[in-house]
């Protein structure tokens, strides 16, 4: 099944949650996403919303319940895990484990779609290591341990591994989870260049709300009732943003593009 | 850009030389003291004067450490293989209750078939029935092991799960030994013993190409394992098939533990500590130069170790088993008190 379009992820109808044994429990449904080319789309929702569900499901790391996904106009049913691999990169929040791998080793790492059965690195692994390096400005890093790096250049090698797998598209969960203000905004400012210079289509899901206000491409929106996608303007606009909360404690400020405290 | 990855090549032939002066080494020690010259010349044939002594070196000698490079570096390989799976230091065919799975299998050979009326005196049954019962009871308690790991994602708890297998397969196998002869009990002990000689040469070819076939299997997932050092999602990510690398990882480690610990009885330690001795001299965690290190440094160690249980210029031979332990045992406390991070 293709799709002639310019979207580089499209889902039509789509349900995310979970199967289990006796039900479904369905976290959100009626999913339609149409998203082109080069954008840094913010994914925002309060807690428990289902924000990584559906990040879950577009990476296919969890099955969809219903509908259908599609990137580059493929059905992510019929991508099997390496062809996705040279599509799709992800960086995720989850702790490394324990070792001595060097910042170079786990960049290079990015390479595997490509390279051989042992792992060898050839002349275009290695432009595309460096151009990482290149694009992050982490190459003064790289002879480092990873497990001796503070989270913030952590983070911007872990997006380094990610460009040198070479995808058009990176998915980032929560990638400033851990940021104090400076390096956030460094993180954000890095992941809009990428999408605008690079031409990468960069999907996070973050709590920087005000940021990504302003930073956004595009914004996705989950609230308890539905889903809505659009550019920050259209959604204020609208009137979608405020209802992203419904909380007393906050309201969406549509002068100063971003939420205020109550008073 | 130069080059940023480390090039190991002086460390791998200065240990691979190590290697074989220690194999040099174990050789020429033993009950019976003969000169280095002759040694060499047992291997040419052409030591007419000293039959003995040929008999002894490539009769008794020569497989022995043939088995305890095979044995030294097969174990190692496979706390590696355990060590990255499992994300954790600890995590070693001992550990997880891979070897009492093996002490298992022979136990229930050794004392079991008397229930059943066999008789196991025969040679079959004593050489090629216990490889076989090894085999079986090691690839029982590592799938048990696996199944628990499926559903239980948290590793320390899969490791004392593997441990509460290994004092179930101990509690099963005091039951056995409450209900057998003295004679079966004697057999059964010195099997657990360990012990490296008394190898044929038929035997040793078969530990051999069981050893190959292994290390095949191993090398086949050198690359999926790497990126296993990000975590199983960041290696889905990247491609991998990561069932299918756990498969192979557990069936190796089955296969090689199984086999060895079949010969030459449930050797301790070496799988756990070896790795991390190699991490002190490779600082990386790359498989590509982490396996033959690890292979190479078990086989050193093994070698060592047979020669100090050998006691030179005595009758006596000590097990195998305890001096391993003896070795290993105090080198993973002197690392946890140096505070060097185990990894």
């Amino acid at each position: 099944m293709t799709n002639n379009n310019t979207h580089i992820i499209q889902t039509k109808n789509l349900s995310i949650g979970y199967f289990s044994k006796k039900k479904t429990k369905t976290i959100a449904s009626n999913l339609n996403i149409e998203l082109t080319k080069g954008k840094l789309v913010c994914l925002l929702g309060k807690n428990g919303i289902g924000k990584s569900t559906l990040l879950r499901t577009l990476t296919k790391v969890q099955p969809k319940l219903n509908g259908a996904v599609y990137i580059n106009n493929q059905d992510l049913e019929n991508l099997n895990a390496v062809d996705l691999s040279k599509i799709m990169s992800v960086v995720l929040t989850e702790k490394l484990p324990e070792n001595n791998l060097s910042v170079y080793e786990l960049v290079a790492l990015g390479r595997q779609p490509y390279t051989n059965w042992i792992g060898t690195l050839n002349e275009k692994d290695n432009h595309y290591i460096n151009l990482a390096f290149e694009q992050t400005n982490t190459q003064h890093l790289l002879n480092n341990k990873y497990n001796e790096l503070s989270d913030g250049q952590l983070q911007k090698v872990l997006i380094a591994r990610a460009l040198a797998q070479n995808t058009e598209i990176i998915v980032l969960d929560e990638p400033t989870a851990h940021l104090d203000l400076h390096h956030t905004l460094e993180t954000f400012s890095l992941l809009k260049k990428l999408a605008s210079e690079f031409k990468k289509t960069i999907i996070i899901s973050t709590h920087e709300v005000n940021l990504a206000l302003q930073l956004a491409d595009e914004l996705w929106l989950m609230t308890p009732s539905n889903f809505i996608s659009g550019t920050t303007e259209q959604l204020a606009s609208q009137n979608h943003i405020n209802q992203l909360f419904e909380s007393e404690l906050i309201t969406y400020n549509k002068n100063l593009n971003q939420f205020t405290v109550n008073k | 850009m130069v080059n940023p990855v480390k090039s190991y090549n002086l460390t791998f032939l200065l240990l691979f030389l190590a290697l074989i002066l220690i194999a040099v080494l174990n050789i020429s020690l033993g009950s019976v003291s003969i000169p280095l010259k002759h040694i060499f010349l047992s291997f040419f044939n052409e030591d007419a004067t000293h039959e003995s002594w040929r008999t002894i070196v490539l009769q008794y000698r020569f497989p022995k450490a043939i088995t305890a490079i095979i044995a030294g570096s097969g174990l190692a390989i496979c706390g590696l293989l355990m060590q990255t799976l499992f994300r954790n230091p600890l995590a070693g065919p001992f550990v997880l209750g891979i070897s009492s799975g093996a002490s298992l299998g022979v136990a229930l050979l050794i004392m079991g078939a008397s229930f059943l009326g066999l008789n196991i005196t025969g040679y079959f049954f004593s050489n090629w029935g216990f490889a076989a019962a090894a085999s079986i009871g090691s690839f029982f308690v590592l799938s048990a092991v696996m199944l628990a790991a499926v559903k239980v994602r948290n590793t320390m708890s899969i490791l004392i799960i593997g441990l509460m297998f290994g004092s179930l397969t101990s509690a099963v196998i005091s039951i056995l030994a409450y209900f057998s002869s003295a004679g079966q009990l004697q057999q059964f002990l010195f099997w657990s013993f360990g012990s490296l000689g008394n190898l044929t040469w038929k035997e040793i070819l078969v530990l051999t190409i069981v050893f190959i076939v292994g290390i095949i299997m191993v090398i086949s997932i050198i690359k999926p394992l790497n990126s296993l050092l990000l975590g199983e999602n960041y290696a889905k990510s990247m491609g991998v098939n990561v069932k299918r690398t756990r498969n192979i990882t557990l069936i190796a480690t089955c296969l090689l533990t199984g086999v060895i610990t079949a010969f030459s009885g449930p050797i301790a330690f070496v799988g756990l500590a070896v790795p991390h001795l190699t991490k002190l001299l490779f600082t990386t965690s790359n498989h590509k130069i982490l396996t033959p290190a690890v292979a190479i440094s078990g086989a050193i160690i093994m070698l060592i170790c047979d020669s100090i249980a050998q006691l030179p210029t005595s009758e006596l031979t000590l097990p195998i088993n305890a001096i391993t332990s003896l070795f290993g045992a105090p080198i993973i406390i002197w690392l946890l008190i140096r505070k060097r991070k185990i990894s």
